[in-house]
């Protein structure tokens, strides 16, 4: 009763009431949906196969460790989100959603998504989730975000777990395949998101967040593109030669890892004036291409593990 | 009369409720298929009931053997 008339004077004081969706945004939905694309592409890669409900099961509390992780993030983001035009809407800021709402919906969730993908998989992939949780919310969001111009990179790890605790959670264990799958986009973060911060106009160095192209230079930012692309490329097509490879996958890489090289040493080549010159074309584009990229691959990858039991290669060939 | 008065609190927060009741809704659902999935699998399922655990009675039946010897 008390509850009711606490709450009822709040809306005469005029206080926003949350809906469902501003939980859902909380959780971060576009993040979380590739994640599930990746948790599934190393899951159906594996060499074992779950049972269609744990393996909807484990997707789904995959998913929901990403949103509490999300949700984590926006508690402790607040006050930068508050002074980001991107970012100010979100529900924090906007003072939809209460802070310790946010903290509390995070530490459940992250509770339940851990518990229940132990109990519905394995405790591997579930102590893997919980890593990936607290890496994400506890050394990227609290830790390295706001100290080094690198957290993007480092940002980009808690990114690439998903597709190994997807792989784990039907296996149970650890191999090349996932290690590649987890370095293939690892290594695609920065200069996917370097690209994008060569062209738009953000305001993280109001929120006081240092990035790259603020900290070193657009010049380094360009570098960097090229140094991690060229990083990137032996790997992606590296992964053609494993167990989760095969003609598809190593003919879709080369191309694609050809173009992504032809479009960094672009980058790399321009100057800010040439590219002011012709709205950042080359970089518009090249960050367009790494997103198909990234989708491509694990298309690829998906495509394979399709294949296998139709025997489409020849084993002596590929296996 | 009814029993319980609607208060405007109630209608402002039903989506959010019938949200949050869907959810449950479906959770009690993905927990009924896992248990089904797991059980259909099957593999010695072991609990205590008054007698040896089939994994120890093996075990117990190859000591046995071995004293024997």
């Amino acid at each position: 009763m008390s509850d009711i008339r606490a709450n009822a004077s709040d809306v005469a004081a005029g206080a926003a009431e949350p809906g469902f969706g501003d939980f859902v945004a909380l959780l971060k939905p576009r993040v979380m949906s590739l994640v599930v694309f990746t948790a599934l592409v190393g899951m159906l890669a594996a060499p074992v196969a779950l049972h269609p409900i744990e393996a909807l099961a484990a997707i789904l509390f995959i998913a929901l460790g990403a949103g509490a992780s999300g949700a984590l993030n926006m508690w402790w983001d607040a006050d930068i989100d508050a002074v980001m035009r991107r970012t100010a809407t979100r529900p924090i800021p906007a003072g939809r959603i209460a802070p310790g709402e946010a903290l509390g919906l995070g530490m459940a969730l992250s509770g339940i998504a851990v518990v229940m993908l132990g109990l519905a998989t394995n405790w591997a992939a579930a102590g893997l989730l919980a890593f990936t949780i607290f890496f994400y919310a506890v050394i990227y969001t609290m830790w390295l975000k706001r100290w080094t111009p690198q957290n993007i990179v480092i940002g980009g790890a808690a990114g690439a777990f998903p597709p190994v605790i997807g792989w784990m959670a039907a296996t149970g264990g650890l191999a090349i395949e996932p290690l590649l799958m987890f370095l293939v986009i690892f290594m695609w973060t920065p200069p996917h998101f370097w690209a994008l911060a060569l062209f738009v106009k953000n305001d993280y160095d109001r929120a006081e967040v240092p990035m790259l192209t603020v900290t070193h230079g657009r010049r380094a930012t360009r570098a960097h593109i090229l140094v991690y692309s060229a990083a990137l490329a032996p790997v992606a097509v590296g992964a053609a030669f494993t167990g989760i490879g095969g003609p598809l996958y190593l003919a879709l890489a080369v191309v694609l890892n050809l173009l992504l090289l032809r479009g960094a040493w672009r980058i790399w080549r321009r100057d800010e004036t040439a590219a002011a010159a012709d709205g950042w074309r080359v970089e518009k584009r090249f960050f367009r291409f790494t997103l198909s990229y990234l989708f491509l691959h694990f298309g690829a990858i998906l495509a394979e593990a399709a294949l296998r039991p139709l025997a489409v290669w020849p084993v002596a060939l590929w296996s | 009369m009814p029993l319980a008065r609607e208060h405007e609190l109630h209608r402002r927060r039903s989506g959010r409720n019938i949200g949050v009741g869907l959810l449950l809704v479906a959770f009690i659902l993905l927990v009924f298929g896992l248990t089904i999935a797991k059980v259909e699998r099957g593999g010695t399922i072991e609990a205590f009931d008054h007698t040896y655990r089939p994994g120890l009675a093996v075990r117990h039946e190859e000591l046995q053997q071995g004293e024997e010897r």
